[in-house]
């Protein structure tokens, strides 16, 4: 390893995701590009050894109003009756950079297994003195598994949006003091 | 509770109106059942006049969707789609759609026709178009076909079968107004 840390486990005690410095957000094929958004209000902790996660769904962001409208709704996520997204994870696993998380992921009431996969930076020093981790992770869910079934045929006949999307979580924790 | 009905047809011998009057007797005690009947007075959609307010007659029927329960409809046919009138209403209720009187809102959809498939694409249609306005669609699907047949010449319901499925779309209807009550 090219890197000066030494420590490539993950590391017991409190950590709490430093909200500015990370980003929870979805992809998923449409027509012919790729529709993104993020979820700008969440929290996410690590504590020992444990990953949760809560992603408060009324807060999604797409570059169109509508678009935003209609993924809240009952077609998509329902957001008055399941404000939140969560995910708590079962099983850690480092192997220098890259990381395994697996965990149930719960979206509109439906819960799920999944494995996060990405890679880990960290315990480092920053330069105000914190020390901080970086968790970079991925999955794909299909979203008819979690009562998402709105779609639109093409004139070609073929489905406007995919199943599969690829949710990300580009996390900054910061180590708490005991 | 307060369900409005509404009936995507015009003509006073209607069919589905039948359908909604029919569906008034068979409501459970507190479920009150009221028939709109503005439709006809509804302007044709124009971006031009999608104003704060808007017509009189659009913020009146916006007003009762806000005010009810949940929404019945009961849709006709017309050429594998729903009438435009009932579009046009729907058009001018789901602006702005972010905050539109029928989001999150519980509805119904049964359809008729005087032939033998009840108007079911037209039902497809209506759950569709209210799924996008951000609806909380119930899964109620009745289509009566034959409907003449279905009804006396006083218009009155004298189907069982009909009955018994309207009874049935409002229950699926209701569920989805209360969850936890359907759930107990």
């Amino acid at each position: 390893m090219s890197s000066t840390e030494t420590q490539v486990g993950i590391p017991t005690g409190t950590w709490q995701a430093d909200t500015v410095h990370s980003r929870i957000a979805f992809e998923v094929p449409y027509a012919v590009a790729t529709f993104t958004g993020e979820v700008p209000d969440f929290e996410a902790s690590l504590v020992d050894g444990a990953l949760k996660g809560v992603a408060r769904i009324n807060s999604i962001t797409v570059k169109e109003e509508n678009l935003q409208a209609h993924l809240l709704s009952p077609e998509f996520f329902d957001a008055e009756r399941h404000p939140e997204v969560t995910f708590v994870s079962s099983a850690i696993r480092r192997d220098g950079d890259e990381v395994e998380i697996d965990g149930e992921l719960t979206m509109k009431g439906i819960t799920r297994p999944a494995t996060l996969t990405g890679t880990a930076t960290g315990p480092t020093v920053d330069h105000f003195g914190a020390t901080r981790l970086g968790l970079k992770l991925e999955t794909v869910v299909d979203r008819t598994q979690f009562d998402m079934n709105w779609n639109m045929p093409l004139p070609n006949g073929e489905p406007a949006l995919a199943n599969e999307v690829t949710l990300t979580a580009d996390l900054t924790l910061v180590g708490q003091e005991a | 509770m307060h369900v409005l009905a509404i009936s995507g047809s015009l003509r006073k011998a209607s069919n589905n109106t039948a359908l909604l009057r029919a569906l008034r007797g068979e409501a459970p005690e507190g479920v009150e059942v009221e028939l709109w009947n503005g439709l006809k007075e509804i302007p044709p959609y124009d971006g031009d006049d999608d104003v704060v307010p808007g017509p009189p007659e659009v913020e009146e029927f916006r007003a009762r969707v806000r005010e009810a329960d949940a929404v019945f409809f009961a849709t006709p046919e017309y050429n594998s789609s729903i009438p435009g009138a009932l579009k046009n209403a729907l058009d001018w209720a789901s602006r702005p759609l972010a905050t539109n009187a029928f989001r999150n809102k519980p509805v119904a959809v049964i359809s008729s026709s005087a032939g033998a498939f009840g108007g079911v694409w037209a039902g497809a249609e209506l759950r569709k178009i209210l799924g996008a306005m951000g609806a909380r669609v119930a899964e109620a699907e009745l289509a009566v076909g034959h409907a003449h047949d279905k009804l006396d010449d006083k218009g009155r319901v004298i189907d069982q079968e009909v009955l018994q499925g309207l009874r049935e779309a409002l229950d699926t209807l209701l569920a989805e107004v209360s969850p936890a009550l359907a759930a107990a």
